[in-house]
């Protein structure tokens, strides 16, 4: 046992480092630590950065436009990315439909699909949830119907992170009603763009509206956008669970997060001195930041398993869960650092260019609204009592 | 010991609710939020006519006399309505100071004119520094021959913008964070050298940045007695709590019912999600926490009259404790059992959340009141 990386490794972390803060426009850097909204054209600028590099897409093979780094090497390179300040890249065609692609798909789709992904040309974004279908997924009634070479799509999805930045979207969609429902489900990719398709934008609890309802009526896809075989979307759509839960411990942003809650804490006054001076205050982000270690060492675990080619089953739903419970107590203790602060509803401070003063302090208007959105967290891509549910019938045999 | 309401008191709340029920639709509530003012003067006229007002003020000027528990039966309601008319900030803190502070003179000119629904009211106690020490006030007031001048600035004022008066807390002796040494004063909202930044909170309401320079008062703004303004701050401070509690209380009761009926109509996996046993728990918990937080808002209600300052105090501390470790649990698995929809602004649980969210920060959160309670 040993707990350091090897000097290779150590070799490879300071390429990464000095590739994020050479290269990350200092504008989005700036926004990301102060926890403004990041709008598409920053990710895309900064994705623009990163594919050029050939970097987009580190995980997938070499012959798709993936790094081949070792899954260490990976890990380390999240890590430097959150700790140098860049924004979230959206996973939808990295991490989610581009391993169903290239998995599953066949020559024409791989050969379309993988390049516009890695190149950050496609943005893509993930049809599953409908209003009847959110942990109980497989209920889905989104209906194909087969019409000569082309499928004819009705239905509706919802919960659609993001579907109003998409050029495309991975959608499961009911193609038989025989049999076991998991059985009459296929996996398709749409054009954003088809007719048909209409977009309602929801507004959330924090005041911002990143997810949506994608309506279809009508919408003509042809067959060859079918990943796989009709009637088997619910292998490759657990395929893709797998790897969503795969990349969701992320603690390094969590640590970039407590790092700032440490530096408001200092800012911030309580009982005449600064608020990191309150033991009780101090305490609570103690207790954070060990369940955040005890997190990242359970990751790295899982991971180094991984790497030997050890199987990692269910035990990830653990990270699901416990990642998203100290996202969500971070931001809450953020929140809690202001104090009386925590009211102010200033959403035009969250937006680039916003020169007046702020209300309390600069870091004050973005904490109250990320409370209230990150309780998604242990709501979404699988919630977390699924998750427990997951953990007790497959790790434990309950 | 007696839990229940008298007859008058079940009348007012009843009274209270029929409101509520009539004019507090989540879509009349937007509403409201969105005009200028954010919320309803037709519905603070009503509040007048209905007695609602002056339902704390004594007869002689102009109320009914009513106490604690008549504003716990109406805070209960409007929690239960997200009620935005400034009721907490004009009747409950800025009514309590004038009725427990005030001289004849201040008492006549200002009780039945707010009793009235023709003045309302305001109160800044918080500075930038202060975080939830009623105590540390930084904003100076100097002697200026009969009068004084006051310079300094006060933070998050519930309502300042609609306010005729606002009183605010000043330091006319000792250092920053004495207890001595405070004195609370009464200004107009358009005197000279009182600037205002206006703005709306997260869960709806408003509230505005002051800002004190050279601001000329005679002795007869003077709320109470010199120097001796905390003991003024501290048992309004604890009426407001008890207030606050109760409102929460009305907020944590729609979310619990809400909830209980959602997980019992939303299906998944051909079963309600209620059926499945880990939502039958966190609905039990939900339960108990409301339960705890409705006891302990009769008593910091019930307390405020014991002659015994310690049980005073360490009532309104433990409610405001309970309060909050009720309300994030409640409010939290609110937005988790409803998935999605939870999340959304759409459906009245997200509003019940932000309001019982900032309801903690109130008068101080419950870590704050943890510590206190702890020492005394
Ligand atoms: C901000 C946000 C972004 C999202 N983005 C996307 C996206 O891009 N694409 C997409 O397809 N979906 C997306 N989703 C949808 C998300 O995956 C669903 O919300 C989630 O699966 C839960 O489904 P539901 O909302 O229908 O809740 P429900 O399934 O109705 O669940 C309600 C409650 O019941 C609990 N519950 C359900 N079944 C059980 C059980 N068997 N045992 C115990 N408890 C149970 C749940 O845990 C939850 O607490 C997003 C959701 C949110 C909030």
């Amino acid at each position: 046992m040993d707990l350091n990386f090897s000097a290779d490794y150590r070799v490879f972390q300071e390429k990464a480092r000095t590739f994020v803060s050479d290269n990350l426009p200092p504008d989005i850097r700036d926004k990301v630590r102060r926890g403004l909204n990041i709008q598409k054209d920053d990710l895309h600028r900064w994705q623009d950065v990163l594919a050029g590099q050939g970097w987009l897409a580190p995980a997938w093979p070499v012959e798709h436009g993936g790094t081949g780094w070792s899954l260490v090497e990976r890990h380390i390179f999240q890590e430097e990315l959150a700790r140098g300040g860049a924004p979230q890249t959206s996973p939808f065609g990295v991490s989610m439909v581009g391993p169903v692609i290239y998995t599953f798909g066949d020559d024409t789709q791989k050969q379309h699909y993988l390049p516009r992904i890695a190149n950050n040309i496609d943005w893509w974004c993930q049809g599953y949830s409908e209003p009847g279908a959110g942990s109980d997924l497989a209920s889905l009634q989104t209906k194909a119907e087969r019409d000569g070479e082309v499928y004819v799509i009705n239905g509706q999805k919802t919960w659609t992170s993001y579907a109003n930045y998409a050029d495309m979207i991975f959608c499961l969609v009911r193609t038989s009603t025989k049999g076991k429902i998991q059985e009459g489900i296929s996996f398709l990719l749409i054009d954003m763009k088809s007719p048909g398709i209409e977009i309602h934008p929801i507004r959330t609890v924090d005041g911002g509206a990143e997810v949506n309802s994608v309506f279809f009526t009508d919408v003509r896809v042809p067959v060859a956008n079918l990943v796989g075989e009709e009637n088997k979307g619910w292998t490759y759509a657990k395929f893709l669970l797998g790897h969503e839960r795969g990349t969701v411990a992320n603690s390094a942003a969590s640590k970039q997060q407590v790092v700032k809650l440490k530096e408001i804490a200092g800012a911030e006054r309580s009982g005449g001195r600064f608020l990191i001076d309150d033991p009780d205050f101090k305490r609570d982000i103690a207790e954070v930041e060990i369940a955040l270690t005890a997190l990242e060492y359970t990751d790295l675990r899982y991971l180094m398993a991984s790497a030997k080619g050890q199987p990692v089953g269910a035990e990830v739903s653990m990270l699901k869960i416990r990642a998203t419970e100290i996202q969500q107590r971070i931001s809450e203790l953020l929140m809690k650092a202001l104090g009386y602060y925590a009211n102010p509803y200033v959403p035009e401070a969250l937006e680039e260019g916003w020169n007046e003063d702020p209300i309390g302090s600069d870091y004050a208007a973005a904490l109250a609204p990320q409370y209230f959105n990150k309780r998604k967290t242990s709501i979404y891509g699988g919630s977390n009592e699924i998750q427990r549910n997951i953990l007790a019938k497959m790790v434990l045999g309950l | 010991m007696d839990f229940s309401l008298s007859e008058e008191q079940q009348l007012l709340k009843d009274s209270v609710d029929r409101f509520v029920r009539e004019e507090y639709s989540l879509d009349q509530r937007r509403n409201l939020v969105a005009t200028d003012e954010g919320f309803s003067r037709e519905n603070w006229s009503k509040m007048a006519e209905l007695g609602w007002l002056g339902v704390a003020v004594p007869e002689a000027y102009g109320g009914i006399g009513g106490g604690a528990v008549e504003i716990m039966v109406m805070m209960e309601a409007f929690g239960e309505g997200l009620v935005v008319e400034p009721y907490m900030a004009s009747i409950v803190l800025g009514g309590g100071l004038i009725a427990e502070g005030g001289d004849e003179a201040q008492k006549q000119a200002i009780l039945p004119s707010l009793a009235e629904g023709k003045i309302m009211l305001a109160f800044g106690y918080a500075e930038r520094q202060s975080r939830y020490d009623l105590f540390d006030v930084e904003t100076k007031a100097e002697k200026d021959g009969a009068g004084y001048v006051l310079n300094g600035h006060k933070g998050v004022v519930f309502h300042a913008a609609v306010a005729d008066k606002i009183i605010v807390s000043a330091r006319t002796a000792g250092g920053s964070r004495d207890t001595n040494g405070i004195t609370l004063f009464i200004l107009d909202n358009n005197c000279t050298g009182l600037s205002r930044r206006d703005y709306p909170t997260v869960d709806g309401l408003r509230a505005s940045e002051l800002t004190l320079e050279n601001v000329k008062v005679g002795s007869d703004a003077i709320l109470g007695d010199v120097d001796r303004g905390f003991a003024l701050l501290d048992t309004i401070s604890q009426q407001g709590i008890a207030a606050l509690a109760a409102e929460s209380v009305g907020c944590m009761t729609v979310l619990l019912n809400t909830t209980n009926e959602y997980v019992k109509t939303r299906k998944q996996f051909g079963q309600p999600i209620g059926k499945f046993q880990v939502i039958q728990h966190r609905m039990a918990d939900m339960f108990i926490a409301c339960e705890e937080a409705r006891s302990m808002s009769y008593l910091a209600t019930l307390r405020l009259e014991d002659p015994d300052a310690g049980e005073r105090a360490r009532a309104s501390a433990a409610a405001k404790v309970q309060i909050g470790k009720s309300l994030v649990y409640v409010s939290q698995q609110a937005v988790q059992l409803h998935g999605g929809m939870g999340m959304t602004d759409e459906l009245n649980v997200g509003h019940y959340f932000k309001r019982l969210t900032m309801i903690d920060t109130m008068l101080g959160d419950q870590d704050y009141h943890l510590k206190r309670y702890a020492e005394m």
